[in-house]
């Protein structure tokens, strides 16, 4: 069925309301890459394989909904039955007879599948009453976990596709560049440029073909917000993108997705065949004077493709390396026609300010960082996931009330932000609040929004050599300073933890660190040396201990530790004797056990299964 | 035409001509690696790289690699600050840790005071610098037949799966380029090997010398309209004449880019 007019776009989503709201509820299954690992599958299996079996009165197969990810990933698989949002975490397959004879047929809440929360012990019920939810703003992330991602009728229903409409029927392209430029919506693919003025300079070239590009090529380690976006609302992806093209004045798009998103790439091909049918993309889209197309391009698994002119290159099938920028890609960019290239976020934030206005926008956020901001809070915080809160949230709040703290009641060390070319801040900067300016400002960067939480038993040291050694492998290897400059970074970082660094490594390393900034290409290099930077900045004790003391405070850097039990509290009970795998620890029954120092080799295994903490890593 | 300032003095160019080739014409002192006129800047090497600035631009200043970067009107330009000067010895002393007995790295370190890396010493060094101009003058030539493989450190030039490149000539293009000499080449008689590939080279009728390769001669014939028996006659000058029409790239009379 071909959508020619508005007024058919509004028919479909009343008609398809309609049809839904014969349930009297649905059950939504989160399908997102972290609950399907978890077995989500299996557990939509059993909904359907049960009501195949029994009948239950107003609930058919059809109102269990296969969604993207809710974010919540560490208490996975998530069921929520929604419209009273009841979430159940940590469902097993066997649990799907229990929520439907339960949930389903009576309005009874079953007590052992609710979360708990860590702070009191106390079990929370609903969505929005979840720490986790309850400090979130979720505009990005509206639809992601909500809607079957593989319907389209099911985005059209939740409003999708309306602000296209509107685009096309009621504003011309300037109008809409202005209301992008009025809103201050900013890329969220890390570099923070004003995406209305990409837009406009885009469309004052003077060229007959332009481009649109979506960059999924998020390669950032523990970041998935553009995957769960591309994964749970890829109609949204796809919108952005048309009102975009409307815009700038391009007929071609392309979605450049990493590779290790397959089903990203599934849900974003179902979405554009099915806007294809119904008319959304191909020529004279809802009956206007306006024609697109969207292809997909797939990464091979190089972190440097995210760069916008190396993702252009291996768009054409060319190498992926970056070139000069003197000569911006919104006016040369692929195949030398002007492009726009703009992060998923960024163009999941589009429809909803066509919507809502620029002015509604603005007052999210901070002044010059309108909006909001999906970030990946992973590391040793208590609830890990995917978040989204309004600009200028304070790191504290994020880790604090959303993360829920540190884990094991450890103290907090610092915050990774930006991926790995992003910078570490210590705990001096929780009150920091989190937006493109401030982080900058602090040494860190926003980059695409991975956030990775250490506590006391990280060595800032070794995350920075971590970081180093991601980046010597994944620089692409055009330019001499990132090339070799980082490689002999992550060389003085290794001599450092192995416990062989000096005073003058350090400013060595430091000097070389801004001269590979300085010298360059393209963002990778210049941001490469930041990982860095800001741990020598804010964590130079750290440094100085491991060069003057030889030692590691956190007990990581193996040259620099030694295991020894402590003959007040070993009990003799000789199981770490037993779980080491080397024969280094020796001692009679019941007595305290002795560490050989020369045959240990500081697994650790001892300490984990030593139940009275009577091992010390000195 | 427009009018820029280096290093003080006021200077003519075209407008979107590359500022390396300006500071060349001018005859002031520029490092490079990985230029050659004869194929598209590359900006790999960063060490033609320049300070920036414009009057408008209220003090502001950027450092750009020169062989990238279009003139345009009223740009200011400095090329051996110190801040230049220190990357310079920053990315030769880089160079020298991964060449350490490359002559022509030795000698433009030494020019910049640099005569021995301070960094570790990479485990296998070579006189490969990764400046790219092999494998684009090789496109170039439309071969196409060796590139750049692996990522970062890694980085080398080698053929399709380091086998013997099914596309490559042996037209030497790549060799007689390499500013180290790292591709090794033997011409032995009439047989030239090259990328672990062998080739018989034509003889010239008259003087019986050998000349370029039966591939290359068969690739010149079928893409470039030039007559099959064009080089089995070694005439010097007819051929300096078509190796200008050849994409610019005078190979087979031995220049060398300086």
């Amino acid at each position: 069925m071909k959508i020619l007019k508005t007024k058919q776009l509004e028919q479909l989503a009343e008609e398809y309301r309609k049809t839904a709201g014969r349930h009297k509820k649905t059950v939504t299954v989160c399908c997102g890459t972290g609950c399907l690992a978890k077995g989500a599958q299996k557990i939509v299996e059993a909904f359907e394989e049960y009501l195949d079996r029994c009948k239950v009165r107003d609930f058919t197969v059809e109102a269990v909904k296969k969604t993207g990810c809710h974010g919540f990933c560490e208490q996975g698989p998530l069921v929520v039955i929604e419209p009273q949002g009841t979430v159940y975490t940590r469902v097993k397959p066997k649990d799907a007879e229990s929520i439907i004879e339960q949930s389903i047929g009576h309005d009874a809440v079953i007590e052992r599948l609710l979360y708990t929360n860590p702070a009191d012990g106390r079990k929370i019920e609903k969505y929005a009453d979840i720490p986790f939810y309850a400090h979130q703003r979720r505009i990005a992330l509206r639809n992601v976990g909500k809607i079957a991602p593989d319907d389209i009728r099911e985005y059209i229903a939740a409003g999708g596709y309306q602000a296209l409409a509107k685009v096309l029927t009621k504003m011309t392209p300037d109008q809409v560049i202005e209301e992008i430029s009025k809103s201050e919506l900013r890329g969220r693919g890390g570099g923070g440029f004003l995406t209305g003025k990409k837009w406009r300079t885009c469309r004052n070239v003077d060229s007959d073909v332009r481009y649109v590009i979506c960059n999924g090529d998020e390669g950032d380690p523990g970041a998935f917000m553009d995957c769960s976006i591309m994964e749970g609302d890829p109609h949204a992806v796809l919108e952005g993108m048309m009102i975009c093209a409307f815009a700038v004045g391009a007929s071609e798009g392309y979605i450049y997705v990493r590779e290790e998103y397959p089903l990203a790439v599934i849900r974003l091909k179902k979405a554009i065949a099915d806007c294809e049918e119904y008319g959304l993309l191909g020529k004279s889209i809802l009956g206007a004077d306006f024609a697109f197309s969207i292809r997909i391009a797939r990464g091979a698994g190089a972190f440097v493709c995210g760069e916008s002119s190396a993702l252009m290159r291996s768009v054409a099938g060319e190498m992926g390396e970056p070139r000069a920028k003197y000569i911006h890609s919104v006016v040369k960019g692929l195949y030398d026609h002007p492009t726009v290239l703009n992060n998923v976020e960024t163009f999941v934030n589009v429809p909803v300010i066509i919507n809502n206005g620029a002015e509604w926008f603005t007052k999210i956020g901070v002044a010059k960082n309108s909006g909001t901001k999906a970030f990946s809070l992973v590391g040793k915080v208590r609830n890990t996931g995917l978040i989204e809160v309004a600009m200028g949230t304070t790191l504290r709040e994020i880790i604090y009330d959303i993360g829920g703290g540190i884990i094991d009641g450890r103290s907090f060390k610092g915050v990774q932000t930006g991926g790995p070319s992003g910078g570490c801040l210590p705990a001096a900067l929780l009150d920091l609040p989190v937006d493109f300016d401030s982080l900058t400002e602090a040494g860190s960067m926003m980059g695409s929004g991975g956030m990775i939480v250490m506590d006391d038993k990280t060595c800032m040291v070794d995350v920075a050599r971590y970081f180093l050694n991601f980046l010597v492998s994944e620089s692409c290897g055009k330019c001499v300073p990132c090339r070799e400059g980082l490689y002999q970074l992550h060389k003085m970082t290794v001599k450092i933890c192995e416990g062989r660094g000096t005073e003058e490594d350090l400013i060595k390393m430091e000097k070389l660190a801004n001269q590979i900034v300085a010298g360059s290409l393209c963002g990778l290099g210049k941001s490469g040396s930041k990982p860095l930077l800001s741990t020598l900045k804010y964590y130079r004790d750290e440094y100085l201990a491991h060069i003057r003391d030889r030692k590691c405070p956190a007990g990581v850097c193996k040259n620099l530790i030694t295991y020894r039990v402590n003959p007040d509290l070993c009990t003799g009970c000789m199981v770490c004797v037993k779980a080491c795998a080397y024969q280094a620890i020796a001692g009679r029954k019941k007595e305290p056990q002795v560490i050989k120092e020369d045959v240990c080799r500081k697994c650790g295994a001892c300490v984990a299964v030593c139940k009275f903490n009577a091992i010390d890593v000195l | 035409m427009v009018t820029l300032r280096i290093n003080g003095k006021l200077v003519r160019a075209k407008e979107g001509e590359m500022l390396l080739p300006v500071l060349q014409r001018e005859k002031i002192d520029i490092p490079s690696l990985c230029h050659h006129k004869a194929v598209e800047p590359y900006g790999g090497c960063r060490l033609c790289m320049v300070e920036i600035t414009k009057q408008e631009w209220s003090g502001r200043q950027n450092m750009v690699t020169s062989c990238l970067y279009p003139a345009e009107d009223g740009l200011i330009i400095q090329t051996h600050t110190t801040a230049l000067i220190e990357l310079r010895r920053t990315i030769l002393d880089l160079y020298l840790a991964r060449c350490p007995d490359t002559p022509e790295i030795q000698k433009l370190a030494a020019q910049y005071g640099v005569f021995q890396t301070s960094y570790e010493q990479v485990a296998k060094p070579d006189d490969c610098i990764l400046c790219g101009l092999c494998t684009r003058i090789c496109d170039r030539m439309g071969f196409g037949a060796i590139s750049a493989v692996n990522r970062g450190h890694k980085r080398e030039i080698a053929p399709p799966l380091k086998n013997a490149p099914p596309d490559c000539v042996g037209c030497l293009a790549c060799a007689l380029n390499c500013p180290t000499k790292h591709i090794q080449y033997t011409d032995c008689g009439f047989t030239r090997e090259i990328w672990g590939r062998k080739f018989e080279l034509l003889a010239d009728k008259q003087t019986g010398r050998p000349t370029i390769t039966r591939e290359f001669a068969d690739y010149l014939s079928t893409h470039r309209d030039i007559p099959r028996d064009y080089f089995e006659q070694n005439d010097e000058s007819h051929r300096k004449e078509t190796a200008l029409i050849l994409g610019k790239i005078a190979v087979w009379n031995r220049e060398v880019p300086q």
